[in-house]
């Protein structure tokens, strides 16, 4: 409702010159918990990339292992029980998993910062937004009580908070649910990274503060040039916002594609039976097609394709070999760019 | 008990007589007076309602010390609310989080006294009943919860779980029988009668919702009242939910009363929608009415802002981005709550209250165009299918 004056000083676009390394390279992930009842394997072998400018849409259901694997990105999983058995994540081509805590501890937050869910729980609750906005610049940057309350007004600015001025002093139960998460982007932005993870920002709020909310992470996004990892369950959202999708299940990529391609033409009848069991706005369907049975257990991953049980084209050789990410073509064996499929067969879901 | 036997005797009283008149209703104020006209006078021609509501009200009191409780306001929650619900309908309410639905279907269930305003099951009101009366009443009204993690309880098996309701209405199932009965639930539900005797936590959140259906279904009641019964589950497990309870829909003749805040399944499974903005009715008709046809600026937004799964629309798709939160329902707005994020506020919305009743334009035009809907200035325009 306030007008903000519009961007003081836009920063150069980072990251282009830097030739072929990509932002952040995650390859060959794995990730299990050590439980009482055994070994879950949360991620077993995730590869992905992203570059500046660019948003990647992580899409999966709970459990499927989307988290996790942005966790073990900005290095806040729990550590037992967690445990990174291999697999390496780049960031500008340097592994963080064999850096030291403090080489790591510079990129976290400075480059790399991390979008939550609830921002109720993520912010504390007896400290005022503006001393935690103030904090990043504190503890990075050196910076005194007074310059930081400053920057942190800044910000709040920055994120369209109306009477930045006044509210800094205000503790997070004081603002609504979007202000809140408006507060969390503007954490994340503090210190102009080159990468934001968003962990289903706009999951707990409401269609119109999500729209609100996700114009204006796009917005920022475009300005700073930063890449984006978007994880989310909603495939409306996904489809407003990601320039790639990977989606997930049972802890691997089962499909990769661009947004339109996905949409379009899915290559995995996982990402198939999603797409059409969500009613659709714009038109009264029938019957809904529901995908049976249930999210497998990470104890027990059904061997083979972990989709096998839930899957109407299962054969015997989805029940014992794990299909690899295929890449895809078309009918006539031309290279769909940046396409993948998980599944043995691929082809006849993609040609039908 | 003869008060307690439904479906034998549908034609007790006559309907005159407890058919709730307008003449008879007690409005505060002129406005809520012709709402309510409004709502009976749509009503025509689809039988009997099984379920009127009338200008329902819930204000909960603001209070000021401790030993001497001051009222020093109210938080008007549900402001004036009508609408019918009939006999194998699914009515969707859709809203905000703030908006006031899930107080109302407290109400309906008489978890909340109401302030003020009518509740009429089969024409008897039900706000002014109590004891044996109300338990009847009860019976036929039953509620799916939102979240299935904490309205089952951890410490009782599903079969004490789903034959809880057997022990308030025991003329329902006979002791011997229950067992068989609730087994007979559980297969209903698309879980095997084997797991009777299992506890919540060994099944997932999809298995859980349908215990909590399969308790709702106990009693063969009339009306279950859905508060956001999908909302917990994973995507790949609301399409399964939302199709078993359409299925028992149409094999038990139930209706409906589905709270959701997921506009695209709402219009999935509704017959008619009903949008909520700060405790009243914004906009009330068909799903194609007001899904296709929206005439009030807040349903506008409302279906606008809503992502829609085809990235091919994402850039040719008009969308209306509000500003600001919803005003605190403490202190709503004068005149149309909706003016201080509308965009075609003007000066008689701060002084007027719309009605909801179908706009004067649209009065005597067949067209989709005509349902009821709350705006001074309604004007049609289709956000959803906008290329």
């Amino acid at each position: 409702m306030t007008t903000i004056d519009k961007i003081r000083n836009v920063p150069e676009p980072r990251g282009a010159a830097d030739g072929d390394t990509p932002l952040l390279e995650v390859r060959d992930l794995h990730v299990e918990f050590h439980t009482r009842d055994g070994v879950a394997k949360a991620v077993n072998g995730v590869d992905y990339t992203v570059n500046s400018g660019e948003t990647l849409a992580v899409l999966g259901e709970s459990g499927s292992g989307k988290s996790v694997t942005a966790q073990a990105i900005m290095g806040i999983l729990d550590m037992p029980p967690g445990r990174i058995p291999q697999g390496q994540i780049l960031y500008r081509g340097e592994d963080m998993l064999t850096m030291s805590q403090d080489a790591r501890r510079q990129i976290r937050g400075s480059k790399i910062a991390m979008i939550f869910q609830d921002a109720l729980s993520a912010l504390n609750p007896v400290l005022s937004v503006g001393y935690q906005l103030g904090e990043m610049f504190r503890v990075h940057q050196g910076m005194s009580k007074k310059d930081a309350k400053a920057k942190a007004i800044e910000l709040m600015d920055r994120v369209k908070i109306p009477a930045a001025a006044a509210r800094v002093g205000d503790y997070p139960h004081q603002f609504s649910g979007g202000m809140r998460q408006r507060i969390m982007i503007a954490m994340a932005l503090a210190l102009e990274p080159d990468l934001i993870i968003a962990d289903e920002p706009t999951t707990a709020l409401d269609v119109t503060v999500q729209a609100q909310v996700m114009d204006l992470l796009a917005e920022l996004q475009r300005e700073y040039n930063m890449g984006l990892i978007l994880i989310t369950h909603d495939l409306g959202v996904v489809a407003d916002v990601a320039d790639k999708i990977a989606v997930m299940y049972a802890g691997r990529i089962v499909e990769r594609a661009p947004v339109h391609e996905l949409y379009k033409r899915p290559a995995h009848p996982y990402t198939k039976g999603l797409l059409e069991s969500i009613p659709r706005l714009d038109q009264k369907g029938q019957e809904l097609y529901a995908i049976k049975g249930l999210p497998p257990n990470l104890l027990r991953i059904p061997t083979g394709c972990a989709f096998n049980p839930r899957c109407p084209q299962a054969e015997d050789i989805c029940r014992t070999e794990i299909p690899t990410l295929h890449p895809v073509t078309e009918q006539d064996g031309t290279e769909l760019v940046g396409r993948g499929s998980a599944c043995h067969f691929w082809k006849e879901t993609l040609h039908g | 008990m003869a008060e307690l036997s439904k479906k034998d005797e549908p034609a007790v009283g006559e309907p005159a007589d407890t058919t709730p008149n307008v003449t008879e209703v007690e409005v505060a104020d002129v406005h809520s007076e012709s709402e309510a006209v409004a709502a009976i006078d749509a009503a025509v021609g689809r039988g009997e309602p099984i379920l009127q509501v009338r200008n329902l009200v819930k204000h909960f009191p603001l209070t000021l010390g401790v030993l001497f409780k001051k009222q020093v306001g109210a938080v008007k929650a549900v402001d004036g609310v009508s609408f019918d619900l009939y006999q194998g309908e699914t009515l969707g309410i859709v809203g905000e989080s703030g908006c006031g639905k899930s107080t109302v279907a407290k109400l309906l269930m008489n978890l909340e006294s109401a302030t003020a305003g009518e509740i009429f099951y089969k024409g008897q009101d039900i706000t002014k009943l109590s004891g044996r009366a109300l338990k009847a009443v009860r019976r036929n009204i039953q509620m799916v919860f939102q979240d299935p993690y904490t309205s089952l309880n951890p410490r009782m098996t599903v079969g004490d779980i789903i034959g809880e309701p057997f022990d308030i209405h025991p003329e329902v199932a006979p002791k011997g029988d229950r067992r068989r009965k609730v087994q007979e639930l559980l297969d209903v539900v698309g879980l095997n009668p084997e797991y009777i005797n299992r506890y919540p936590h060994q099944f997932s959140g999809g298995q859980r919702q349908r215990i909590g259906i399969a308790r709702g279904l106990a009693l063969n009641p009339e009306v279950i009242i859905c508060d956001e019964p999908v909302s917990a589950l994973d995507v790949s497990v609301q399409a399964q939910v939302i199709n078993l309870m359409e299925r028992l829909q149409d094999e038990f003749n139930l209706s409906y009363l589905f709270i959701a805040h997921d506009l695209s399944i709402v219009r999935h499974i509704s017959d008619r929608v009903g949008v909520m903005y700060l405790g009243k009715i914004a906009e009330i008709g068909t799903d194609t009415q007001i899904y296709d046809h929206p005439t009030h600026p807040y349903t506008q937004a409302l279906l606008s802002a809503v992502p829609v799964p085809d990235p091919d629309a994402r850039d040719n798709r008009e969308r209306i981005i509000l500003t600001g939160d919803v005003p605190s329902p403490a202190n709503p707005p004068s005149g149309c709550r909706f003016r201080t994020r509308c965009w075609k506020a003007e000066s008689r919305c701060a002084e007027e209250i719309p009605l909801l009743a179908v706009p004067e334009r649209f009065k005597n035009v067949d067209t989709p165009a005509a349902h009821e809907s709350a705006c001074h200035f309604a004007e049609e325009k289709d956000v959803v299918h906008a290329a």
